[in-house]
């Protein structure tokens, strides 16, 4: 599955990462790797690990094994911090929106980790309504707002692999559309992206390849122009 | 009959004013608190033995080392604070996952402690502590009474500390910070930001508080090892009656508070030590989480 010439000039490589939360073991050897600028989607069904793969990149899981190597840095034992500040932006399932801060606070909150993150202008100009909901109670905003703040903040940052997790939950279909488009954009801007989804139709409009999970491991993975090639099999993981 | 009013207001007028006094005390100390639940979740019994200490440092630092009241006032809360930041990496960190009630335990029995220590070293009947020389002389006239300079200086610093504590918390970044940490503690680490180190000085920070209030406390009080006892069992009432972890809630309830009692002290004198708890129990049974808590 894993040819050793992607190994060098990945962005991101994990393998064998194994998380666990308190007694319970949830990934049994994860084996990921995102080249610079690449949209991936870790696909599958509920509980099949996605959630925990991304929270165990930041080092939010409890213990975890195996080696997580970011931009030629291995990773697995520093802390959420020192993964956040070493480049990674994560934008979590429930979005994390901070009912306490307004939105313009929200967004400023994440610090700066490098140079190269999005200046406010060009974000305002991404996402009109945060700027016109600028003075707003972050969780009063809708869920595509609270989405498109959630993204938003981590542009911001400089970060240059961002982790965004199921970002198209629970919203209507014009949105997701929305979020689609904001991913394509993201990835015009050269940002390179981990995305976990549900829907693979929406995966395909957004991504370059695609890794399917099971029971707490990659068990495949396809490249987006294979995708229509692939079906059969992705409905026999994916299906119910 | 207005002239029996205003005579009648003019007679309780330094009994309003010296429950401000009071409530300005309440006030510091129950913001200390208030910044500690808020980002800990632990409840600090201790406060009030660190708000001994630091007038006892206040002491220390004048009588060994001939530092005056001005210097105490920035290097007892300092030193107190430092004593903080000892506590909570030694031991409440290791609290952080435990249910509240394991670190009031914990910081019942410092506090039992630090109070035994200081009886100990010092005995229990107090030692002096002249205010500055600048705030003793010849009372403030308000027009209704005469009030002692230092009490006046007491109430306005007291304001100051907390207003400036509430724009760090409200305005500023570092308060962005503490209140997403409150609500997300993990995300907010994961955005890059060393929050097991927030958490340690934001502990710090309350306790430097308590030690600040100490320090004010000194000259109006003797210092003796039992002061903070005294004080924070009605601090408790305070922090319940503005709710668990209100910042704003604290100030408000804690001068508040202070005025109340010392209204009562002109109406029903018997029961300005009750009427603080009279009210905790009131709003305890309509309003739960407190006047400015969130339910």
């Amino acid at each position: 599955m894993l040819d050793a010439a992607t190994k060098t000039d990945s962005m991101l490589a994990v393998r064998g990462l194994n998380a666990w939360y308190g007694e319970s073991h949830v990934l049994h050897g994860v084996d990921i790797d995102i080249r610079p600028g690449e949209v991936v989607t870790l696909l599958g069904r509920n509980g099949a690990g996605k959630t925990s793969t991304l929270r165990s990149i930041m080092g939010l899981t409890g213990r975890r094994t195996g080696s997580v190597i970011f931009e030629g840095r291995e990773t697995i034992r520093m802390s959420p911090d020192g993964i956040g500040r070493a480049g990674i932006g994560y934008c979590p399932e429930e979005r994390g929106i901070f009912a306490s801060l307004d939105v313009t606070e929200n967004l400023m909150l994440p610090p700066k980790v490098r140079d190269g993150g999005l200046d406010l202008p060009t974000i305002y100009a991404l996402f009109p309504n945060l700027k016109e909901r600028a003075r707003s109670q972050g969780t009063k905003l809708s869920g595509g707002e609270q989405q498109m703040l959630a993204i938003a903040r981590i542009l911001r940052t400089g970060a240059p692999l961002l982790l965004l997790d199921e970002p198209t939950e629970g919203l209507a279909p014009v949105i997701v559309q929305q979020i689609g488009a904001m991913i394509r954009e993201i990835k015009a801007r050269g940002f390179t992206v981990l995305l976990v989804e549900q829907n693979f139709r929406f995966a395909q409009t957004v991504a370059d390849r695609h890794y399917v999970m099971e029971h707490g491991r990659v068990v495949d993975s396809v490249a987006n122009h294979e995708m229509a090639g692939s079906m059969e099999r992705l409905h026999a993981y994916l299906g119910v | 009959m207005l002239e029996e009013f205003l005579f009648q207001l003019e007679m309780s007028a330094p009994q309003i004013v010296l429950g401000l006094v009071n409530g300005a005390f309440y006030a510091l100390l129950s913001l200390g608190l208030a910044v500690i639940f808020g980002m800990l979740n632990v409840i600090n019994f201790a406060h009030g033995a660190q708000f001994m200490m630091g007038a006892f440092v206040a002491w220390m630092l004048l009588n060994w080392a001939g530092i005056p009241y001005w210097g105490a006032l920035i290097l007892s809360p300092l030193i107190v604070g430092a004593f903080g930041v000892v506590l909570e990496r030694l031991m409440i960190s290791r609290l952080y996952k435990l249910d509240h009630l394991y670190g009031l335990l914990l910081t019942f029995g410092l506090a039992l402690i630090i109070e035994g220590l200081f009886r100990n070293g010092f005995g229990s009947s107090g030692l002096p502590y002249a205010p500055p020389a600048a705030l003793s002389g010849a009372p403030v006239d308000l027009g209704f009474m005469m009030l002692p300079k230092y009490r006046l200086w007491v109430v306005a610093a007291a304001f100051v500390v907390c207003i400036a504590t509430w724009l760090v918390i409200e305005k500023t970044r570092l308060g962005a910070y503490l209140r997403a940490a409150t609500e997300n503690a993990p995300l907010v680490q994961a955005f890059g930001v060393n929050v097991p180190r927030l958490v340690t000085l934001t502990y710090a920070a309350g306790v430097a508080l308590a030690a600040l209030a100490g320090v004010l406390a000194a000259p109006i009080y003797s210092v003796n090892p039992g002061m903070g006892s005294n004080f924070i069992i009605t601090v408790f009432a305070v922090v319940v009656i503005g709710g668990m972890g209100s910042i704003l809630g604290s100030v408000i309830t804690g001068f508040g508070l202070g005025l109340v009692e010392g209204l009562t002290r002109v109406v029903y004198p018997e029961a300005s030590a009750t009427v603080i708890f009279v009210i905790m129990a009131i709003v305890l049974l309509a309003r739960p989480a407190g006047l400015f808590g969130r339910a």
